[in-house]
């Protein structure tokens, strides 16, 4: 053990002892908490009655899954998992002719991503259940998430960003969401050197606007230095107008960031006047700057989606928009970056540091305006850490990474390595409350814990390791979140309940928001997919060289037709299947034996297209993969595939 | 035919008073009245969809006494289900050719098995408007019906006949077809 671990662990023990006492302390205080939490009666306040509803839904990251899953709270329940960023053959998402679009980049076709932060669309401040907007870290991109329908509507691609994950926190009312790179990389991007990183490197920060119908574009970036930009969160009410950046690495390192990234005492959370960037923006300040990014949208109407490659960006610089961009510098490295419900307090976890620092935001408007500035980097003051310093919370934990908010005055820290939650009042700064969290916290969730009003009734903790909390599964264990009740003064644990993923971050949002929007099926009137069959009598097979067009119906309990002949070896049959039904919840699949890719999973009065190349002549089975009925298992078909040189006739029938 | 319903909620709202007054001796009668409105498939809230069998027979001025029977026989859930199903529904003056008494017996709560096997024998699992129970004649097939009986189906002209009774129209419904027919379809 080296001087440093020794150190560390030394820390640890004292941290453990408190931890201990606290918990003797309040347990002689409370009759109620003397069992512990997991002794005390507490099932009950998790329990919703069969048939009875969540009140909330949480949205959580599916991680390195790619995709986001719906819980129910308190219960834990798993609704759905909605597939964004990564291929999904249970829903056929980006394997059916209709989605493959949404996964395009300017590399391509990525079928797969990184997804951490849901965040809610708001207005005036408060989650308002239009949309969920999610960041793919990866392959830079953010994804929007009809919560209408619980599909990905768009996907938008970020330029000139090299890993997006300090994404996509949003403004008071979704003016803009952000795209901050964690990794700087050559701006443009070039062939240099990778030890010419501080002369090469840039970070950009970019606001995404969205549109009244949803629509994402790349408004514009702010080019900064070289460092790695973490998290972010949008100022609020007197706020309202600003976005801050945390970031580290502000050494501009480009090797072993484990050790070379933490010499600094602080770094910067990087301040954007985003109103001032507006006023600059119809100045036009900007530089149009060459860039390759591609935009994809699901079309509702014609049921596909499409891609859009788009060539410029315009990019702010600091040096050239004074008043745009401040740095109020922030011990060790802060990961999260949290503003309260008022506005005023900007917490800065650093996660390296043993205190925690929170910024004033009166008295950053002051620093700025008295332009106490102890320096300028690339054009942008750096503020004074004392003028713009609220107060610390002293010694509150270990490892703090994201702070919420109960809207009582209260926030909520999580702390990675001493795996724990700790409450503390926002104006005095004092430790109220501490639970331990079952392991190693990252993100916390409050349902509207970040926004304006907050529903403080229950925190989630979405732990990165599990061990022993349930059944073993191999080397491979669930990940886990865990429910505290936070409506008393002391936080109780209720739930443990197992994720899908990573659960990285999440969202909470009251159900009566979202649930009397949630749309039944498609109105078959409304579908305008150009091989879409509005009646059984329009099923056809259609050829056009090689390539081969089945029109086929699926309703109870039958393909419309059900017999294909003409079909030969070679061709690319794509079969267009319209689901008939206009009735909720009767979805039809589709399979069809040697396909290359995955099934269909066609919603009511929706359209979808599975490709066929067959290798083999013969006679091939299809049929439904989704128990639609009681005669579900009798729903199937053949088709015939002669060889390439056959001259059978094209042919389809149903009961002939 | 107003009679039936009438007399139903009238044998519920005794029950009910009864297991009111007595509740420890009449458990079976409270029993029953909670029965009477199970929470099933039936109770599902959606003005979206489109209606299924049960939705479009309950709105039919014609098919109030079908429905008093399909609640009294508590067979209403399956009339909600994913069917796919074909119903041949008796209007009320098919209900009317039979013999006297006859709908208030079955009403009954202690005829409630004999009522749901007569109803289930104008269901038949799959959908069959009258163009494909034609076809069914010219390809010599019989109709399977949901009590496990076979019921012959036959042409008269542009009639379709099933057991003997006509159909006199056809509504597709979410969950499969009603053919409404001029009479209650009796085993032969």
């Amino acid at each position: 053990m080296n001087v440093k671990t020794m150190k560390k662990q030394h820390f640890i023990n004292k941290l453990f002892a408190l931890v201990v006492l606290a918990g003797v302390v309040t347990s002689c205080g409370s009759s109620e908490n003397s069992k512990g939490a997991l002794g005390s009666d507490v099932a009950s306040q998790a329990y919703v009655t069969p048939g009875e509803h969540d009140d909330f839904y949480a949205f959580m990251s599916g991680g390195f899954s790619g995709q986001i899953s719906v819980y129910g709270l308190p219960s834990g329940r798993l609704f759905r998992v909605i597939p964004v960023f990564s291929q999904d053959p249970e829903k056929g998402y980006g394997y059916n002719e209709e989605t493959k679009p949404m996964l395009e980049t300017s590399f391509g076709f990525v079928p797969w991503d990184d997804a951490h932060h849901p965040e809610l669309s708001q207005t005036n401040g408060v989650p308002d259940g239009r949309w969920i907007f999610i960041n793919g870290n990866n392959t830079p991109r953010i994804a929007r998430i009809d919560l209408k329908t619980f599909e990905t509507a768009e996907i938008i691609e970020i330029p000139n960003s090299g890993g997006n994950h300090s994404s996509p926190f949003t403004t008071e009312n979704s003016e803009y969401i952000v795209a901050g790179t964690r990794f700087s990389v050559p701006f443009p991007q070039k062939d240099v050197a990778i030890d010419t990183y501080k002369e090469n490197f840039k970070g950009t920060l970019s606001f995404i606007s969205v549109a009244e119908d949803g629509d994402m574009d790349v408004a514009f970036q702010v080019l900064l230095p070289g460092y790695d930009y973490d998290l972010a969160h949008a100022g609020k009410g007197k706020s309202h107008g600003w976005m801050f950046f945390t970031s580290y690495n502000t050494e501009e390192e480009h090797t072993l960031l484990e050790v070379n990234a933490s010499q600094r005492d602080k770094d910067y959370i990087a301040a954007i006047n985003w109103k001032k960037a507006e006023e600059y923006m119809a100045q036009g300040k900007f530089k149009e700057m060459p860039a390759s990014y591609v935009d994809n949208h699901y079309d509702e109407s014609k049921q596909m989606a499409f891609s859009e490659t788009r060539n410029t960006v315009k990019v702010l610089i600091p040096s050239e928009c004074p008043g745009l961009v401040y740095f109020l510098p922030t011990p060790k490295s802060p990961h999260g970056v949290d503003v309260d419900p008022t506005g005023e307090f900007i917490v800065g976890n650093g996660k390296l540091s043993s205190d925690m620092s929170i910024h004033s935001f009166d008295k950053m408007i002051k620093a700025i305006e008295g332009e106490k500035f102890e320096t300028t980097i690339d054009g942008i003051p750096v503020l004074q850490y004392e003028e713009v310093l609220s107060g610390i919370v002293a010694q509150p934990g270990l490892g703090p990474l994201h702070t919420e908010f109960d809207g009582k005055g209260n926030a909520y820290t999580s702390f990675f390595i001493s795996s724990e939650i700790v409450k503390w009042n926002l104006e005095t700064k004092e430790v109220l409350d501490r639970v331990p969290a079952y392991y190693s916290i990252g993100h916390l969730m409050i349902p509207g814990g970040d926004s304006k009003k907050p529903w403080g009734k229950y925190v989630v903790a979405l732990n990165k390791i599990t061990k022993d909390r349930f059944l073993p599964t191999g080397p491979e264990l669930t990940q886990s979140a865990q429910l505290y009740d936070i409506s008393g003064e002391k936080m109780k644990l209720i739930l443990d309940f197992p994720t899908i993923g990573e659960p990285h971050y999440a969202q909470g949002i009251a159900a009566e928001l979202i649930a009397p929007n949630s749309l039944k099926y498609y109105k078959l009137e409304d579908n305008n997919h150009p091989q879409a069959i509005k009646s059984p009598n329009d099923s056809r097979i259609e050829r056009d060289g090689n390539i081969v067009r089945v029109y086929m119906g699926a309703i109870r309990s039958h393909f419309t037709v059900d017999n294909l002949e003409g079909i030969k070896v070679g061709d690319k049959v794509y079969f267009h299947i319209t689901n008939l039904e206009q009735d909720w919840d009767v979805p039809h699949g589709f399979s069809v034996m040697g396909a290359n890719n995955a099934e269909l999973l066609i919603m009511p009065g929706q359209t979808e297209t599975l490709l066929w190349e067959p290798q083999r002549e013969g006679v091939y089975p299809f049929y439904c993969t989704d128990f639609c009925s009681a005669l579900h298992q009798e729903m199937q078909g053949y088709a015939r595939v002669s060889d390439k040189g056959a001259t059978t006739e094209l042919k389809w029938s149903l009961d002939e | 035919m107003k009679t039936p319903l009438k007399f139903l909620a009238f044998g519920l709202i005794t029950l009910a008073v009864a297991s009111c007054s007595t509740p420890t001796n009449k458990t079976e009668e409270a029993g029953a009245v909670v029965d009477a409105t199970p929470k099933g498939q039936a109770s599902v809230v959606d003005d979206e969809s489109a209606k299924n069998i049960l939705q479009v027979a309950a709105s039919s001025p014609d098919h109030t006494t079908l429905v008093a029977a399909v609640t009294a026989a508590q067979i209403e859930h399956v009339l909600v289900n994913a069917g796919p199903l074909t119903v041949f529904a008796p209007n009320n003056a098919a209900f009317e050719k039979l013999p006297a008494g006859t709908v208030e017996n079955l009403l009954k709560p202690e005829n409630k098995a004999q009522l749901a096997t007569i109803l289930t024998r104008h269901a038949a699992p799959g959908s069959y408007d009258v163009e494909a129970l034609k076809k069914m004649v010219a390809k010599g097939r019989t109709l399977y019906m949901a009590t496990g009986d076979y019921l012959e189906v036959t042409v008269d002209g542009d009639d379709v006949l099933i057991n003997g009774c006509k159909i006199i129209g056809t509504i597709n419904t979410s969950n499969g077809i009603i053919n409404v027919v001029d009479q209650v379809i009796l085993p032969k």
